[in-house]
């Protein structure tokens, strides 16, 4: 009976293909819009956590002032120097490099070519909190960093727009009113999290940019790396009370510098995404709903087209349980044949858009079975009340039907 | 004991005031073999006498014994087996599957009784050729005339060599020729394979081929008698 009913069923939609063909279409949309806007959203979900680490895992951020807001966080506060870089080093546990970081924005010029950027006066440490590898060169040496040597480190993109395809490394670039040997370049990292071009960087020794380009020994900035798995909140308080001891704040005073945590920006940015990936799938969701409506509509539709045929059907000796099983298998065959095709097509779509939207394509089985599974629901559900309806027609009302 | 018994058979349609009798006290007997054409006006009950006889109705009251079988007490779903093992229908509109081949019409009723594969294809190629559509299976009903139409609705009809044959208004959508060759062939069945055959009808000329008409008025049988000179099949065919 069940494969009776089966081969009825398909000679149905074969009879039938332009309809069949509209059913299908609605769930394929649908499935294909949910799988689509999931797996995209999750792959940009990764892609901010990508960019995020690539600022430096497990990073402490330390600036002076309480942090009020953007641009505001330094007001009054007395910055950090040098000596606080070695203090940290060599009393903290559990981290794994410090660095000083120094930046002030400046025009660079290679020959005929200038360039607005910034120098960053750091340590060979600055390698380590930042995550930046040498793509050629080296790194500086230790009594370049003592002396305040120029030379310098560039990142790809000042590379690109000085020197153009040729090896930068050896060269001479005039930075502010002094020159500097190019000794590294930088293995690029790509966009950062927040639209900002990365490589935009040139890293020169700390001191060399205290003397020759802000003129003072402040340090603006503190980057503390933790070492992996070390208690980040214990890491945070003991480097608290440090600079507290060292700034020379007394109890109850509040603290004049603040502490950022990389890993809780990197938490917000992807619940913001993690939250757009649930919007999205929700409009999908309703696009899935809708297709299924149109399976429904098209199966009450088709009864009523094909009551006579159902009369001719029951009169001939069809049971009612037959007609039911055949427009039920009907409506379970078309849901899940768009399911099947809205899988694929989700899936060349979602390679295709990650490609064009840069983030990575992460195949995400639960959503795909999830949507194929209200498919075939939707075609069971919306699939049997119409098929009931049509099974319970009395035979000659049915075949009186005009 | 009758193929066909009906005893005091009536159907009321709705309730109250406004209800309507349909068939009133109707006795009826029709014997294995016979050709019986039911006649009378709109509305006389000769359709719904046919719908309960077809086990497609029941009555409101009164007994209808099919082979010794009370069909008033029986489900849904065992009218459905009973049709599907004893009775064809013909109909006037036809009734095929549109965009279905002339072979797939037919085999459906074998479908429906589970046969096999081989058994529907051969089956159904038998009851084309024996409406004379040897050649014509794989045609649709819109490649069809009404003609032809009707031959495969028959052949439909006989494919699961039913005990009766049930046919209302089979000639009502065809031209006077095409009716001819229905009744002819009809006749034929009846006469050659033994197959009851009921016809409703409301010409005189078709109800001629029968050898017994029975005329309906206002939901009662007005008139039941053997047809004096029955119309001689082969001699219609060979005029035709």
């Amino acid at each position: 009976m069940l494969w009776n009913s089966l081969l009825l069923a398909w000679r149905s939609i074969r009879r039938n293909l332009l309809r069949s063909f509209l059913t299908v279409l609605g769930i394929v949309i649908g499935v294909s819009a949910v799988i689509t806007m999931v797996t995209l959203g999750q792959g940009a979900t990764r892609a901010v956590q990508d960019q995020i680490s690539s600022l430096g895992s497990n990073l402490l951020q330390v600036r002076p002032g309480q942090r009020l807001g953007p641009g505001m966080d330094t007001a009054g506060a007395p910055a950090f120097a040098e000596a606080d870089v070695q203090a940290i080093a060599t009393q903290l546990g559990g981290i794994r490099a410090v660095a000083p970081e120094v930046r002030r924005g400046v025009t660079v010029i290679y020959a005929a070519r200038n360039w607005s950027t910034s120098v960053t006066g750091t340590t060979n440490a600055y390698f380590e909190t930042s995550n930046w590898r040498l793509a050629s060169g080296r790194k500086f040496e230790d009594f370049e960093e003592r002396a305040g040597a120029a030379v310098c480190v560039i990142g790809a993109t000042v590379r690109r727009e000085l020197f153009g395809a040729a090896s930068p490394l050896g060269q001479q670039i005039r930075v502010k009113d002094f020159s500097c040997e190019v000794i590294g370049l930088l293995a690029s990292k790509g966009q950062g999290a927040f639209g900002m071009d990365q490589d935009d960087v040139i890293l020169l020794p700390l001191r060399t940019v205290q003397r020759r380009v802000t003129g003072s020994t402040r340090v603006n900035t503190l980057l503390v790396s933790m070492k992996e798995g070390s208690d980040t909140e214990r890491v945070k308080a003991s480097l608290t009370q440090l600079l507290r001891e060292r700034r020379h704040l007394a109890e109850g005073d509040e603290d004049n510098f603040n502490v950022l945590d990389t890993r809780q920006i990197a938490e917000t940015l992807s619940g913001t995404t993690r939250i757009m990936t649930m919007l999205l799938g929700a409009v999908a969701a309703v696009s899935l709903l809708v297709g299924g409506i149109g399976i429904m509509n098209i199966m009450l539709v088709s009864v009523t087209e094909r009551t006579r045929e159902i009369g001719v059907r029951l009169a001939i000796g069809a049971l009612e349980r037959e007609v039911l099983l055949q427009f039920l298998i009907e409506a379970v065959v078309l849901a899940a044949l768009g399911g099947l095709v809205g899988v694929v097509l989700a899936a060349f779509a979602s390679v295709l858009l990650a490609q064009v939207m840069q983030v990575p394509f992460l195949f995400n089985a639960g959503i795909n079975l999830l949507a194929l599974a209200f498919a075939a629901a939707i075609g069971v559900i919306f699939g049997y009340f119409p098929a009931r309806r049509a099974a319970r027609l009395d035979p000659i009302e049915a075949l009186r039907h005009e | 004991m009758a193929l066909i018994r009906l005893r005091g058979v009536t159907k009321v349609y709705g309730a109250g005031p406004a209800a309507l009798r349909a068939l009133d006290g109707v006795d009826l007997d029709v014997e294995a073999g016979e050709f019986v054409a039911i006649m009378g006006p709109s509305g006389s009950g000769k359709s719904t006498a046919m719908n309960i006889i077809g086990c497609l109705d029941t009555p409101s009251a009164g007994e209808y014994l099919f082979r010794g079988v009370h069909v008033e007490r029986l489900t849904r779903d065992q009218r459905a087996r009973l049709r599907r093992r004893h009775l064809g229908f013909v109909f006037q509109g036809f009734n095929l599957l549109a965009r279905t081949s002339a072979q797939e019409n037919v085999e459906l009723p074998l479908l429906y009784r589970g046969e096999g594969v081989a058994a529907r294809h051969a089956g159904a190629r038998a009851a084309l050729k024996s409406v004379g559509l040897a050649g014509w299976e794989h045609h649709t009903p819109a490649e069809l005339s009404g003609g032809q139409q009707q031959r495969v609705a028959i052949a439909r009809a006989l494919v699961t060599r039913p005990t009766v044959l049930l046919a209302d208004e089979p000639t009502g959508n065809l031209d006077t020729q095409r009716s001819r060759e229905i009744m002819d062939l009809l006749a034929a069945l009846n006469a050659d394979r033994g197959i009851t055959v009921l016809i409703v009808t409301h010409e005189a000329e078709m109800a001629a081929y029968a050898r017994r008409v029975v005329r309906f008025l206002d939901g009662r049988i007005a008139g039941d008698a053997v047809t004096a000179h029955p119309v001689d099949a082969q001699a219609t065919a060979g005029a035709a």
